[in-house]
């Protein structure tokens, strides 16, 4: 902060920053279109192609994305608690056709990093400057015997919203009173921490309501969990959480209380302690892994995610490609959908600044995460974060969680503000 | 005079700044801060829309703040001195050159009125109530930034029921002058008078 600038550094800082000018200059001079072509419509992708143009109305955007429409996995809970419609979370890509980014809807198949072209399944090419990959989760299907792609067309995970949640909330419309629904989370890393004890919590609250003889029960790999102190505060106010009449029971003290199995046939799964627990209405949320093209193209490690640049999120593997959202490694900001909105706009602004020569600026990356865990009763986790000086991390330099002994009236604002927040997310995102 | 004030303010907030910051130093590596206005900006808008202005139902809009009425509110939400349920936890965040950026920014955007629902016949009266009351500091029937108080006039009415329910149980330290004022409202109006406030704040939409 106090630094002095000597002439001789200030000379040198200058000197610095005009070679690097001068790099891009005759790249800019030879008129050689700024082309970015983005692979993945969701919440970083989206952002990603908007933000860009936004920075730059000269580059030239295109957006590929398979579905016409996006499900935002975030306030999906909700249309399964029962106070939401499917239509409130889905979303369509007019609006980034205003902000002059071509939307192209495909498949991509892959990416040729040395040719810098990106391929769809029609067989046609798109060529590229700079390409930004968001292609969120997929899952590693394998871990657990008895369910996969098939199965979970009649056995939900619903972690890509779209049919998977209506699936899943039909299936809970039609249960009896007295059944059982069965929460299996995945182990770490997945997206949305929170999410399955939110799931929880919203499941919990419509049978509380309306079948208020049932039970939710999680068999959970991991010992601790997202907001844990939260949930089951919450839990123990709202559900009779660890009472006699509890309506949600977690069971995670022993990472064998996780599920290995799954037995389609009767809807029931077996945990590795060798327990089989029959449901009524079950819930497998498998492990996961990064998008598909993201190993198609290579730009995944060892652990099944993509390594990045933590200031850029070029990716580490293959440059001039740019990986954000849940599949990138991004540590320590969690796979949320402000995070990665938040990367996004600093991949968008690292862009511009490629590809006008000049160097990337000072990144600045936020997250915010509210849950809601019943009636006029929600809470959050907020960080802000900023690049260390070695790149090593995105370090979290304030933040923190909802206090636990917050009063009726915070929870309840909570409320509010995490229906503001989808609010003006989305149309950030989309709008 | 007004230089001497200046400096004062800006040292209060430095110092609230600062000493957030040195809290969390020991234990946190050495992060590059000093991110330029819409770099930190951008950072915002899921909660409070892109630049600034709202959706609602209840994120307040921060766009066309006056610079002044930003630096301090975040400057409050840092020290704790103003009570939120987030802000407190984000606003440590940040440099207070950061948030001097911050204000810039967002000053210059336009704030955009909110669409919501209000009664006529309250918002008649609250306009009444308005004037005697809150004009003076809230000028223009509360849409003007250059008086450096809050934009009343059209932002979202959850918001502003809670800052001034916070005013009322004293959680928020209210100015001399506005601690006179909502006294004197709530004696002789009752919460009703607030109600009406609120509508006819909610009831400028253009």
């Amino acid at each position: 902060m106090n630094m002095k600038i000597t002439r001789r550094g200030f000379i040198q800082t200058a000197g610095a920053a005009t070679a690097a000018g001068m790099i891009g200059v005759p790249y800019i001079a030879l008129g050689a279109s700024k082309k970015v072509v983005v692979v993945g419509g969701g919440t970083a992708g989206a952002t990603a192609a908007k933000y860009i143009r936004l920075a730059d109305p000269s580059a030239d955007v295109t957006l590929i994305e398979a579905n016409s429409n996006y499900y935002t996995c975030y306030m999906s809970n909700e249309v399964l608690g029962g106070d939401r419609s499917m239509d409130s979370i889905k979303f369509g890509y007019s609006g980034l056709g205003k902000h002059g980014v071509k939307v192209v809807h495909a498949k991509v198949t892959g990416i040729d990093a040395k040719a810098r072209v990106v391929k769809t399944s029609e067989g046609s090419t798109y060529n590229y400057d700079r390409c930004v990959v968001a292609p969120g989760i997929d899952f590693q299907w394998d871990k657990i015997e008895g369910y996969d792609e098939k199965v979970a067309e009649k056995i939900p995970h619903a972690w890509k919203a779209g049919p998977q949640t209506a699936m899943l909330r039909q299936q809970l419309e039609a249960m009896k009173d007295g059944g059982t629904v069965v929460i299996a989370p995945p182990p770490n890393p997945f997206r949305c921490p929170p999410g399955p004890y939110e799931r929880a919590s919203q499941i919990a609250m419509y049978l509380k309501q309306h079948k208020p003889k049932s039970k939710v029960l999680i068999f959970d790999p991991k010992p601790k969990f997202s907001k844990m102190g939260l949930f089951t505060g919450a839990w123990k106010k709202m559900y009779g959480y660890e009472s006699d009449n509890a309506m949600i029971e977690w069971h995670g003290q022993q990472e064998e209380a996780g599920i290995v199995k799954v037995n389609a046939a009767n809807n029931s799964v077996v945990t590795a302690f060798g327990d089989e627990i029959k449901a009524d209405v079950l819930n497998v949320i498998p492990p996961q892994k990064a998008g598909a093209i993201a190993f198609a193209a290579g730009l995944t490690n060892d652990s099944g995610w993509c390594p990045i640049d933590l200031g850029t999120f070029e990716s580490t593997i293959h440059p001039n490609i740019h990986v954000i959202g849940d599949a990138s490694i991004a540590s320590s900001m969690p796979k949320s959908g402000y995070s990665a909105n938040s990367q996004a706009k600093v991949c968008a602004a690292a862009i511009v600044a490629m590809l006008n020569g000049q160097e990337p600026g000072t990144p600045s990356y936020i997250n915010t995460c509210y849950s809601i865990a019943g009636k006029d009763y929600a809470f959050s986790v907020a960080a802000v974060y900023r690049l260390t000086e070695d790149r090593s991390k995105i370090a979290s330099v304030s933040g923190g969680l909802t206090p636990g002994d917050a009063s009726p009236e915070v929870f309840k604002r909570e409320v509010a503000y995490a229906h503001s927040w989808f609010n003006n997310i989305t149309h950030d995102i989309f709008g | 005079m007004a230089y001497k004030t200046l400096t004062r303010a800006a040292l209060v907030a430095g110092l609230a700044v600062g000493a957030a910051f040195s809290a969390t130093a020991a234990e946190k590596p050495k992060t590059i801060m000093g991110a330029d206005a819409a770099m930190l900006s951008n950072t915002c808008a899921g909660c409070h829309g892109t630049n600034g202005n709202s959706m609602g139902p209840a994120a307040p809009s921060i766009a066309g703040l006056s610079p002044t009425y930003f630096e301090e509110t975040m400057v409050g939400f840092a020290s704790g001195e103003i009570p939120s349920t987030i802000m407190t936890r984000i606003a440590k965040g940040y440099t207070e050159d950061e948030i001097k950026a911050m204000a810039k920014f967002y000053g210059g955007q336009s704030f955009v009125k909110a669409t919501q629902s209000f009664d006529d016949k309250l918002a008649a009266k609250g306009a009444k109530l308005h004037d005697k009351y809150c004009e003076k500091c809230h000028a223009d029937g509360g849409q003007s930034a250059e008086d450096d108080a809050g934009v009343l006039a059209g932002q979202w009415t959850p918001y502003v029921n809670w800052t001034l329910a916070d005013y009322k149980a004293g959680d928020r330290e209210a100015t001399k002058k506005m601690k006179k004022k909502l006294s004197e409202l709530l004696e002789r109006e009752g919460n009703d008078g607030v109600i009406a406030l609120l509508n006819f704040y909610a009831s400028q939409q253009k």
